[in-house]
């Protein structure tokens, strides 16, 4: 497919989505769905527009960020650290895989009512919910990476007489690299529904808390406000990462 | 073996400090409590009742979301032109987090099972549809040459060729859509539906009623893990190494 190809069908497609918004238009105004539960997109740009304007919502939207972001830098940093740790040793991972694995499924926010039976309902429980549990999939992907290094590549770096730091920073951790990118990208993810939850139970502010608000008072603009900007947080947030992936990621590129 | 070290020491040590220091916690719960606790909410029907609803509507929200995902990766998956036109929006669409649908789900269908099937829905709509896409439009092009060929229509054509074709890889997307599943309902249940194992997490939490708490964490973990231990098993079982075979899109 050529550049322009590609192109036309990228437009193609917007318009598409255009269409689809000219649609849900058509059906708010006609009064299709009643207007309590469906707002046109009018009226939620609207809402949106008017929160960024008084500052409310670009205030609430800060909060949620701020909150997703810190938590995932600790949850990045904890993770892939604990990850080196177990992973480079094998007696480690033999005695604490199988927990790690059994722990993985459990959902991230079953952690929401320990951290408040121990903290409360405060601004901390919610970033230690945040960091807590968008912890594993980093975790995971670092020890897997580790496990999964060529076992010819270790026979080298002995010969080479690398040290064990060595061996670690310089062959594991690039092996493991891929793994543990795209689980920071699964992580961020993670990290922002665990924000919202937590801003739900907790109404810490933040744009969790402001949908709840929002649809408790059935003020369905505002709501959809708010689900519009966590979307775009969502897509945004990923869109930067698979090009920070893409870059880092390109010596494997042939 | 060496796996159960860790858990069982830690388990020993926790008992061994609530019955020497003889912590009375509002947070905490000796492991001996906890297993009582577990066995109480079988014996008082707590179980059975709150596992039901959660399980009942993680199931509805896959059947309904899983369903609607795979007709349109059908769709999607074997005509490029749809596929290319829809990418924008789908890709649009689905960075939105399935619990900010929450509150507008409790406001079009208040409490109750339809608000978590619909949420739970929206949440495996997504991975059925992405990798059922990507299966299916990456079938052997001959197969579906030789059904033309054969004169199939559309229907015996998906049923007779596509479908069993990228039935291993529909199976592992159908998979993460389960686990996905299990995960949304009870985060639903904990973030609002009064129903559920998780609603009773939260209110064990909130009537002080720790073992209880602990006992419900234990059953949640118990029946993710066995869920995926089960379609792990099945889809061995079914596919074996073709499943694995086939990841790369």
């Amino acid at each position: 497919m050529t550049r322009l190809e590609r192109l036309g069908w990228t437009a193609a497609s917007i318009l598409v989505g255009l269409s689809f918004l000219a649609l849900w238009q058509y059906v708010a105004w006609r009064g299709l769905v009643s207007p309590v539960f469906l707002p046109g997109p009018d009226k939620a740009w609207a809402a949106l527009a008017d929160g960024f304007r008084s500052g409310v919502l670009t205030q609430r939207t800060l909060a949620t960020l701020q909150r997703m972001f810190i938590g995932w830098v600790l949850a990045s940093i904890g993770g892939v650290a604990l990850g080196m740790l177990i992973g480079a040793s094998p007696t480690a991972r033999a005695y604490l895989g199988p927990t790690l694995e059994f722990i993985r499924p459990l959902p991230s926010s079953a952690l929401i009512p320990i951290a408040i039976a121990f903290f409360g309902l405060s601004k901390s429980m919610v970033l230690g919910v945040v960091a807590f549990g968008s912890v594993w999939p980093m975790l995971l992907a670092t020890i897997h990476g580790f496990a999964a290094t060529e076992p010819r590549l270790l026979e080298v770096a002995r010969i080479l007489g690398l040290s064990r730091l060595q061996v670690i920073f310089r062959i594991c951790l690039p092996n493991a690299m891929p793994d543990i990118l795209a689980a920071m990208r699964l992580g961020l993810t993670v990290a922002l529904i665990l924000s919202v939850v937590g801003e739900i139970l907790a109404f810490q502010g933040g744009l969790g808390s402001h949908i709840l608000e929002a649809s408790r008072a059935f003020r369905s603009p505002q709501l959809f406000a708010g689900v519009i900007l966590l979307g775009a947080i969502g897509l945004v947030s990923n869109l930067i990462l698979t090009v920070i992936e893409g870059r880092i990621l390109r010596w494997r590129q042939p | 073996m060496k796996g159960l070290v860790l858990p069982l020491a830690l388990l020993a040590v926790a008992e061994l400090c609530a019955r020497t220091l003889g912590i009375a916690s509002d947070t905490l719960a000796a492991p001996s409590q906890i297993l009582a606790a577990c066995w109480d909410v079988i014996a008082d029907g707590t179980l059975p009742l709150r596992a039901g609803q959660t399980i009942l509507a993680a199931l509805g929200g896959l059947a309904l979301g899983g369903g609607l995902g795979l007709v349109l990766a059908i769709m999607l998956g074997l005509s490029t032109p749809l596929r290319r036109l829809l990418r924008f929006p789908i890709e649009t669409l689905r960075p939105i987090p399935s619990i900010a649908t929450l509150p507008i789900m409790l406001m079009v269908y208040g409490f109750g099972y339809r608000m978590e099937i619909a949420i739970v829905s929206f949440a495996c709509f997504w991975p059925v549809l992405i990798i059922g896409q990507a299966a299916i439009s990456g079938i052997e092009p001959r197969l579906l040459e030789v059904s033309r060929v054969l004169g199939l229509d559309f229907f015996a054509r998906v049923t007779k060729v596509v479908l069993p074709a990228a039935l291993p890889r529909l199976f592992i997307a159908f998979r993460q859509a389960a686990a996905v599943s299990l995960i949304v309902a009870v985060t639903a249940e904990i973030a609002m539906n009064p129903q559920g194992l998780g609603y009773e997490l939260m209110a064990a939490q909130s009537s002080l009623r720790p073992a209880t708490m602990f006992a419900m964490l234990v059953y949640i973990g118990l029946i993710g893990w066995s869920l995926n231990a089960l379609l792990l098993l099945v889809q061995k079982h079914l596919f074996g190494f073709a499943a694995g075979s086939q990841v790369s899109p």
